[in-house]
């Protein structure tokens, strides 16, 4: 008896101490948080992919709250809803925002860029970039280890094994931006997804004189200009060898796909090419896209 | 097209070590100690070590392939074979089979394979074993058989081991005690059938036996000196300034040579996934892992403290390997 | 017998030129001098396409004062100024030269009397080898005559001569040892007088007996001039290790240099250099290049004039074995796998060694053990195990406090991990990246 009364006793005892320890420490420590932030990041993806150039999600919810507008601001995981909730919390205004893709700008297929060397060692773009060119006599494009496969959160990216190139899933990505930081040769860019998903972009950034691309890599872009001169919007700009399409200024027209004679401008996500002809006689010569 | 030549980065050439010429050297070095153990308690040793091999390489296999789902075959890297063993060795010779199977499981299955696999977990899995069945079965892992009963298994009669009687003179207070413990010669080489403090578990019989596989791991550079070197010398002062201060305690000779004071300094301890890595780490994580023993054999409630010693001081690995760093270059004081 | 203190290996010497005598080879049909073929800024080019070239042309400027010139080492015609593959394994500009004849600029002393005296004032030294191109030629291609201009407050007390040669395969020094040793004595002397130090230690690693006797025995009649054989470990060529096993004094971390304890450290190879270049007027176009492996034919030593594509050095050398997997620029510890055999020799290739497919390709990586070995032959101390893994993580703070600059990449870790593990991989990663950080910080402040 006198054994269980003391047993109640000293735990009770302890059990009182430690409660008036939690309760002092709670109220002499607390740390205020504006309420907003919990219910901003609870909008939110939560993925902490830091996309949005924040320190994960609770990182990006913080910056809302403090900055006291949205400008600038976008969650490319979310995307506008995202936003408009996160705007209806804060009673702000969300900015419009155009949503982006991420797009491999390398063609370097097994076929098009034959492999000189055999590299052997970490599987990482990274280390086989400090390495030396890679495996093809390529030293822009596409290493094909995968860093971006592996920074991707989303499973959005995946190396094809049979063109050693990465491709992006469309339907998940989120534009985040995480395979484009890793790249170490830029290969990736985050480009607005177009009118009705459609895009026109260069699939290739190797700078070197044409000769040179075009003997290393059969999709490589030689800098000829051709693009340059077709286009009616000057979307087009050519530097260091490359031709470039501002997404802002290109209309998705095709015309420079067609005068590419490298294949090197694709179009994606425009319906086959024989409907296209019927509506708009003025393209003559139908290409086969690379 | 030509042969393409392969580019990688320097070193272009490679010293031929691998994890099994390593694991295997371990083996090799544990095989005196394994024949002294057949030969001193027959029947009983072949049967628990089998055992505990067999159960612990196909444990690895098993867990790998149906649990982990991992294509590569660890099996054959060797360490899970010196897993069994070691995990024997600590067992006494007439424990049940089925005792046996558990500490496998336990050893392979929460030891290690929880962790990763071989590289990853933090305590040696033997040892995780060993000190599962002893809290889970104190008494057959505490009724050890006495040596030189070869045909003998479960029924095997069971004696006093040196540290229990080690044990019992700080008890009494009285060191009359510690004259029944065999001579410091038997238990170098290990025979000590007609003593009356010569029982053990597998491999903690034979002091001689171990130390050739020290001196062969230490030749084949598998191991450095540095761990089993450090804890045999704190155990041999620590023990010795305790004799000194109380005959009650034994010599410092007996404390080297009874109990798995030698398997665990040379086996144990120096297990690669559970030591520091630097030789400054390796000499503390050496001296504390003596320095409990010590204690733990003369103070605490078991007589034997090997075993906790290093996993105590496998716990704090990575915190030595956090504060003990290698000597740099240049940090070497100018003259 | 002296040797460095910490860490260390030893890989297998596999010295199977060491018994070939030197021979020249013969002229390229097309010379190619890439315009960065030492550390510092590339150099500029001085010449445009159509120029006719002699031999010793100055055909590139220094870019900057860690820079070097470059000379020509054929008479002929500027082909183009274009890009080439170099050893990097990227497209670096380049001069193209056709040859034609053997044409040399006037002022160059053919003969090979050995000239012993010099008169020249250390000022004139170094300007000398400053104008004649010479970087350090056992790999680092580091221009000589910034070591020899130490920053103010420091003074040098001993040169150390690098007759080391710890990596493997490599006999290019030792033959050069064996067979100019009157010229690398006074090369020593010109080195002194330039340093103003009255003490030069020649270090030469006692596998190559020979080579110690003869300096030895030759050493007697220069003052100050001692042969120091040390114990055979790799890396002991490298210089903090060299400094440490000649001098037992080590460098403290970067940003100190050798000369903060008082050594310069130069390769007999640079030494031979600056006795051409000071004594025979002779800019650096020529080097001696060890072409080597074990399916080749016959691994020779040849001199080899700079810009002489490798393709022919192996020709010269019995052809390219069939099973050939790898071509090594350099040495197996730290020598880079070239993309092609094109590659033209540079200042600092020290040889060409051809590794057939089986002994080329790496083995599978396994986990690591932890088994400490890495940390044990750091010849730096470092521990190289945590940071591969922080370098794969990108935890580039943590590196930055391991200490991951003072990483010397001899490839110690790698070559002795048992799980075959691409160590030095990562921390080459994790260099690349904490040095461009530090650089960073360092144009911010």
């Amino acid at each position: 008896m006198n054994m269980i009364l003391i047993a109640v006793v000293s735990l009770g005892a302890i059990g009182l101490v430690s409660a008036i320890v939690l309760y002092v420490a709670s109220k002499k420590f607390a740390v205020y948080e504006d309420p907003r932030i919990a219910q901003v990041a609870e909008v939110l993806p939560q993925a902490n992919c830091g996309g949005c150039g924040f320190p994960g999600c609770s990182g990006f919810a913080a910056a809302c709250v403090k900055a006291g507008s949205l400008e600038g601001k976008l969650c490319p995981v979310g995307g506008q809803p995202t936003m408009e909730k996160v705007a209806a919390i804060l009673g702000l205004k969300a900015e419009a925002s155009e949503p982006k893709v991420a797009v491999v700008r390398c063609n370097g297929t097994c076929d098009n860029r034959p492999r000189l060397t055999q590299y052997d060692g970490v599987r990482s773009c990274v280390v086989a970039n400090a390495t030396g060119g890679g495996e093809t006599g390529c030293f822009f494009g596409c290493l094909g280890y995968g860093d971006c496969a592996n920074a991707c959160q989303f499973g959005a990216i995946r190396i094809n094994p049979q063109t050693g190139l990465p491709e992006v899933d469309e339907t998940k990505c989120t534009a985040c931006g995480a395979c484009a930081k890793t790249c170490p040769r830029n290969i990736i860019e985050i480009r607005p997804r177009g009118k009705n998903n459609r895009r026109v972009y260069v699939q290739c950034v190797n700078k070197d004189k044409g000769a040179l691309a075009r003997k290393v890599c059969d999709a490589a872009c030689i800098g000829c200009g051709k693009c340059v001169k077709t286009c009616p919007f000057e979307a087009i700009t050519l530097e260091n060898n490359l031709a470039y399409i501002d997404p802002a200024k290109c209309k998705a027209c095709r015309k420079c796909e067609m005068e590419c004679l490298q294949g090197a401008i694709v179009a994606v996500n425009f319906p086959p090419r024989k409907q296209r002809e019927t509506v708009s006689a003025e393209i003559e010569q139908p290409e086969v896209k690379p | 097209m030509e042969n393409k030549l392969i580019v990688s980065l320097s070193p272009h050439v490679h010293s031929g070590d691998s994890i099994q010429r390593n694991m295997y050297g371990v083996l090799i070095a544990l095989i005196p100690a394994l024949l002294v153990s057949f030969f001193v308690f027959g029947l009983g040793a072949i049967i628990v070590t089998l055992t505990s091999v067999a159960a612990c390489l196909f444990f690895e296999w098993a867990i790998t392939k149906y649990i982990l789902k991992r294509d590569g075959n660890t099996l054959w890297d060797g360490s899970a074979a010196i897993t069994g063993i070691l995990l024997a060795f600590n067992l006494p010779s007439n424990l049940p089979v089925w005792i046996v199977i558990i500490g496998a499981l336990v050893a392979i299955g929460i030891g290690k394979m929880t962790f990763g696999g071989l590289g990853c977990n933090p305590f040696n899995p033997a040892l995780i074993g060993r000190v599962f069945l002893l809290i889970s079965f104190p008494v057959q892992m505490t009724s050890w058989p006495q040596a030189g009963q070869w045909g003998a298994y479960l029924d095997a009669e069971t004696g006093a081991t040196p540290l229990a009687l080690m044990k019992q003179a700080i008890k009494s207070g009285d060191p009359s005690v510690l004259n029944d413990l065999p001579s410091s010669l038997l238990l170098l080489i290990g025979f000590p059938e007609n003593c009356q403090a010569g029982a053990g578990c597998l491999g903690e019989i034979c002091a001689l036996a171990l130390l050739l596989g020290l001196a062969y791991m230490l030749w084949k550079k598998i191991i450095s000196w540095h761990i089993p070197i450090s804890i045999l010398a704190t155990v041999f002062v620590f023990s010795g300034l305790m004799h000194l201060a109380n005959p009650v305690y034994a010599s410092p000779v007996q404390h080297l040579l009874t109990g798995g004071l030698m398997l665990g300094a040379i086996f144990m301890a120096t297990d690669y996934v559970t030591s520091p890595m630097s030789h400054k780490g390796m000499l503390v994580y050496g001296v504390c892992i003596g320095f409990l023993t010590v204690v733990i054999r003369t103070f605490g409630a078991y007589p034997e403290g090997m075993s906790f010693a290093i996993l105590i001081m496998n716990a704090f690995t990575p915190l030595i390997n956090t504060y003990c760093k290698p000597k740099r270059y240049g940090e070497v004081a100018k003259k | 017998m002296k040797t460095f203190r910490i860490g260390g290996v030893h890989p297998a010497a596999n010295k199977l030129s060491a018994g070939k005598a030197i021979e020249p080879l013969a002229l390229p049909r097309q010379a190619v001098f890439p315009l960065s073929q030492h550390i510092g800024a590339p150099a500029t080019p001085l010449v445009k396409k159509g120029d006719t070239v002699k031999v010793g042309t100055r055909i590139a400027e220094a870019g900057g004062f860690v820079s070097a010139p470059i000379f020509s080492s054929v008479s002929g015609k500027v082909n183009k100024i274009d890009s080439v593959i170099d050893a990097s394994g990227y497209r670096k500009p380049a001069i193209y030269i056709d040859v034609e004849g053997d044409e040399w600029e006037p002022d160059i002393d053919r003969s090979t009397t050995l000239l012993k005296t010099c008169d020249l004032s250390p000022e004139e030294i170094v300007s000398r080898i400053k104008e004649a191109g010479i970087v350090g030629m056992g790999g680092a291609c580091f221009p000589t005559h910034v070591k020899l201009s130490p920053p103010a407050g420091c003074k040098a007390t001993c040169v150390i001569i690098n007759g080391v040669e710890c990596e493997p395969y490599l006999t290019a020094d030792h033959r050069l040892m064996l067979e100019k040793p009157d010229e690398i004595l006074v090369g020593i002397c010109i080195l002194m007088k330039a340093a103003k130090v009255n003490r030069a230690y020649i270090a030469i690693e006692n596998n190559k007996p020979d080579a110690i006797r003869l300096l030895s025995e030759k050493a007697k009649a220069y003052a100050g001039i001692e042969v120091i054989p040390l114990q055979v470990k790799y890396p002991q060529g490298g210089e903090k290790q060299l400094i440490d096993a000649v001098i037992r004094r080590q460098v403290p971390a970067p940003p100190a240099l050798p000369i903060h304890v008082g050594a310069i450290v130069q390769n007999v190879g640079t030494v031979f250099a600056i006795y051409e270049a000071v004594q025979k007027h002779k800019p650096l176009f020529e080097r001696i290049v060890t072409v080597t492996g074990k399916s080749l034919k016959t691994p020779s030593n040849f001199l080899t004039r700079l810009g002489t594509p490798m393709s022919q050095l192996i020709e010269a050398a019995g052809g390219m074995p069939e099973d050939t997997g790898k071509v090594i620029g350099g040495g197996p510890m730290m020598g880079k796998a070239l993309m092609s055999t094109d590659i033209p020799i540079c200042k600092g290739s020290s040889g060409v060694l051809l590794m057939n497919e089986h002994e080329a390709r790496r083995a599978t990586p396994q986990p690591c053990i932890r088994c400490a070995k890495c940390v044990s032959v750091c010849p730096m101390g470092l521990e190289p195990y945590l940071l591969a893994t922080c370098s794969a993580h990108g935890d580039w703070d943590r590196v930055e406090h391991e200490q991951i600059m003072s990483c010397i990449e001899c490839g110690s870790c790698q070559f002795t991990c048992p799980s075959h593990r691409p160590i030095l991989d990562n921390i080459r990663l994790g260099k690349g990246k904490v040095g461009a950080i530090i650089r960073a910080r360092n144009t911010k402040k």
